[in-house]
């Protein structure tokens, strides 16, 4: 049984990553922030089931996504939101992929990283419909493999999996738009 | 030696980025990169956006909710009071 005495020392190191995946959860600084103290009182609480050495940040990941499903999504009603439709593979890179050769000796990362903002990423994220999104925030933002992702939602390994592939593909065309209207390619 | 085609790498291309290949399949695919650079490219604008992603979408916590927390815990330590 874990000690909760050691429970500070040992959950409040992930509290800059709980905080940003609550944030592109709940779309709402107040709401996450009530998101992630509420997931630190749970997950105190229940410390007693947590089990020592194994993957505390997937354990509390798990509390964050219940947390946020039960309190926060039921709380907004948003209209059914709509599926992502088909989208072709390598979205992102069949349109952007030339930059690279117009700027020789920089990477893909750099140009990336010069051609969005923080809050266009951040934006991009949180257009997503919910089902895609835990699945990019889960996967690319704080690199949980497959099998934990599926352990945090409590789904199989093929969701997840299509889930993400849809998703991230989802989450390209977002960028590629964005580019597109910002004027930054022809 | 290469194997496979680029159909076959690039319908594995997350599966390799992820880590979630085995490691049979993992050397095959890389194999396919080392001697194919139009999907190397393609492998490699993938990975870099990912990392792209996860850097632009960090958060600090705010101090007062750090606060907040630390209080909050503190009172669930003297005063124990389990919600169910």
């Amino acid at each position: 049984m874990a000690d909760q005495a050691t429970f500070a020392e040992q959950a409040t190191p992930f509290m800059d990553s709980l905080y940003a995946a609550a944030m592109r959860m709940t779309r709402n600084p107040a709401d996450a922030e009530d998101l992630v103290q509420e997931t630190y009182l749970k997950a105190y609480r229940g410390f007693g089931g947590y089990e020592e050495g194994t993957n505390l940040k997937a354990w509390l990941y798990r509390i964050l996504t219940n947390t946020f499903i039960n309190t926060y999504r039921a709380k907004k009603r948003r209209p059914a939101e709509s599926d992502l439709g088909e989208l072709e593979d390598l979205y992102l890179y069949k349109r952007l992929g030339g930059l690279e050769a117009a700027t020789a000796g920089r990477s893909a990362e750099e140009e990336l990283l010069d051609i969005y903002t923080d809050a266009e990423v951040k934006q991009a994220v949180e257009e997503l419909p919910e089902q895609f999104r835990m699945a990019v925030l889960l996967a690319d933002v704080e690199g949980f493999s497959y099998k934990e992702i599926a352990d945090i939602l409590e789904i199989p390994i093929g969701t997840v999996m299509s889930r993400l592939h849809r998703g991230r593909k989802g989450l390209q065309k977002k960028l590629w738009d964005y580019a597109v209207a910002r004027g930054l390619v022809a | 030696m290469a194997d496979g085609n680029c159909d076959d790498a690039l319908h594995e291309l997350y599966g390799y980025i992820d880590g979630e290949l085995t490691p049979e399949r993992r050397m095959t695919i890389q194999h396919h990169l080392d001697d194919c650079p139009p999907c190397y490219e393609a492998f490699d604008f993938e990975a870099e956006l990912r990392i792209v992603i996860a850097r632009k979408c960090t958060e600090t916590v705010p101090d007062a909710l750090k606060q907040r927390i630390a209080d909050a815990l503190r009172q669930e330590t003297s005063n124990p009071d389990h919600a169910g």
